[in-house]
């Protein structure tokens, strides 16, 4: 009977060689780190998240294959998806899996991750509205509509405030739309408190794609 | 009645869900609740804050609770994504302490601390626990049966924590509530769907969608209004009627406030409950509709 090397791969199918192992073993451990990430390893692929999902039809990756691509590694390709930018974040998969993966939070988190790292789809600059939000927060406390709208189609798309003059219109004629933003009194106070939660932001979410895919050693999977 | 509760309005409520806080306003005063608005209340963090810096979202929510801790009520959130954003800060914080000690050491730099003692709230299982449907039936001065309700959830007030109804599937709590008022709801297979949320920002096309099979589902059914429990849900739903205008007249149907409804069945105004910001008129385009406005203004009592 032949012997089979435990570093050439899987043994059998469902056995895994040692060096496989600790790849996973260290990708596991590098995902804990993402909110619901230690539950991933539970994923039966069974697409209930896919099904449930009001916008798969219109995403490149679909929620079931981002869990399986995180599994295997492929982060780089998950974050210039589209995908973690269609999600509504509706909670609709996590509610419905029957592995208790918390997947909307996964997004988010590699949304987090691709802010961080800057990589943004063409055309799907979701981003922008991020930034702006958190921006008027830290100018004023609140979020500010007409500011948040004026400058997000103005950065990304000017077209799209022609586009949407008439909704404009019909709100504000209607009493909707506040001209001036709310500044709350204790602005300082805010501040202070996010500068402080800024600084346990930014260490705990260097999950880089080169990191995660370093420690899988799966850098070609996908790419 | 001495029931008090902490108003947290959020952002939308101060604008585009200007009609949402006239008709919580009114229906709690009717009632005879005193709803506290939280005073110097910030941004919730919602889902925006939440893909950009996590402590800091956790942190800045964090601050309202704070804020709240000093008068001790309960904290009632009618946005669906600050409910979800003030309840996911106080339940992760409970529940990861390493989370909680860094927040905790956020808000003292602002001289703030927190120690998770109010609950955040939202209006729908206040009314329909705190006041129940026995009481709002004996407030009752109008009858709502010229209306013909799709109740509609969305997404967040019953995922993933369950403001309300004990099936996140399949809530009823509106439909019953409304059916004890006069009303007769109809069947609305999509009312735990997504409206689509910040999508119609970013990415238009997907959310009006969303947002129209949420309306053609409402046609279908021979609902003559839509009932909403979130400000953004609403202004998606309104604003399809606008943005899609000359596409048909499937898409006229009024969209509603659920207290505004409650509002006047228990006797407030139409203009108390902020009918006049609605984008279409509940007495247009929805025939069975037709002057019901002006019969419950009629009958109005002080
Ligand atoms: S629903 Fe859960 S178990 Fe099923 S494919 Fe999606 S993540 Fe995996
Ligand atoms: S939370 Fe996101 S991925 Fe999940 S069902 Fe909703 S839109 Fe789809």
């Amino acid at each position: 009977m032949k012997t089979l090397d435990p570093l050439a791969g899987p043994i059998a199918p469902g056995v895994l060689s040692k060096t496989e192992q600790e790849l996973r073993a260290a990708f596991l451990d590098e995902i804990d780190r993402i909110p619901g990430g230690a539950r991933l390893n539970q994923c039966i692929q069974c697409g209930t998240c896919t099904a449930s999902c009001p916008v798969s039809h219109a995403m490149d990756i679909t929620p079931r294959q981002v869990i399986a691509m995180f599994r295997a590694g492929a982060i780089g390709e998950l974050l210039e998806s589209r995908t973690i930018w269609l999600c509504a974040s509706c909670y609709h998969c996590t509610l419905r899996c029957p592995a208790q993966i918390q997947i909307t939070d996964l997004i988010y988190a590699l949304k987090r991750i691709a802010i961080e790292e800057g990589i943004f789809p063409k055309r799907f600059p979701v981003h922008v509205m991020s930034e702006t939000f958190t921006r008027n927060v830290k100018r004023y406390g609140r979020n500010y509509e007409v500011g948040l709208l004026l400058r997000y189609f103005l950065g990304t798309k000017p077209m799209g405030l022609f586009a949407r003059r008439r909704a404009g219109y019909a709100l504000w004629r209607h009493g909707r739309i506040k001209l001036r933003p709310d500044k709350i009194k204790d602005i300082e106070q805010l501040r202070k408190i996010i500068a402080k939660a800024e600084t346990f932001d930014l260490p705990q979410e260097k999950v880089t794609r080169e990191k995660v895919t370093a420690a899988v050693g799966y850098e070609s999977i996908g790419r | 009645m001495d029931t008090r509760y902490t108003y947290y309005p959020g952002c939308s409520l101060h604008a585009t869900g200007i009609a949402y806080d006239k008709s919580m306003r009114a229906v709690f005063k009717k009632l005879g609740s005193e709803l506290a608005e939280l005073e110097d209340w910030n941004c919730c963090g919602a889902t925006a804050y939440m893909s950009v810096q996590k402590t800091v979202a956790f942190a800045v929510s964090a601050r309202n609770l704070a804020l709240a801790e000093k008068t001790g009520d309960d904290v009632v959130a009618p946005c669906s994504a600050c409910y979800y954003a003030l309840k996911h800060t106080r339940e992760g914080m409970a529940a990861d302490p390493e989370l909680r000690a860094q927040v905790e050491e956020a808000l003292a730099a602002g001289g703030l601390e927190a120690d998770l003692s109010v609950e955040v709230r939202h209006p729908l299982e206040v009314l329909l626990t705190d006041i129940g449907i026995p009481r709002l039936v004996e407030a009752q001065t109008n009858s709502l049966e010229q209306f013909r309700p799709a109740c509609y959830y969305g997404c967040q007030i019953v995922r993933p924590f369950g403001a309300v109804d004990e099936d996140p599937e399949l809530p009823m709590s509106m439909e019953n509530l409304f059916t004890a008022l006069g009303a007769r709801p109809v069947d609305y297979p999509p009312k735990v769907r997504c409206c689509g949320g910040m999508l119609v920002a970013t990415m238009p096309e997907v959310a009006t969608e969303l947002s129209m099979d949420l309306v053609d589902w409402a046609v279908a059914r021979e609902a003559n209004c839509i009932v909403t429990v979130c400000p953004l849900c609403q202004s998606n739903l309104d604003l399809i009627n606008v943005t899609t205008g000359g596409n048909g007249a499937s898409h006229q149907i009024p969209v509603l406030y659920f207290t505004q409804l409650i509002g006047l069945a228990i006797g407030c105004t139409p203009e108390e409950v902020g009918m006049q910001h609605a984008l279409i008129p509940s007495d247009a385009h929805a025939p069975p509709l037709r002057g019901a406005p002006l019969t419950i203004a009629g009958s109005r009592e002080g």
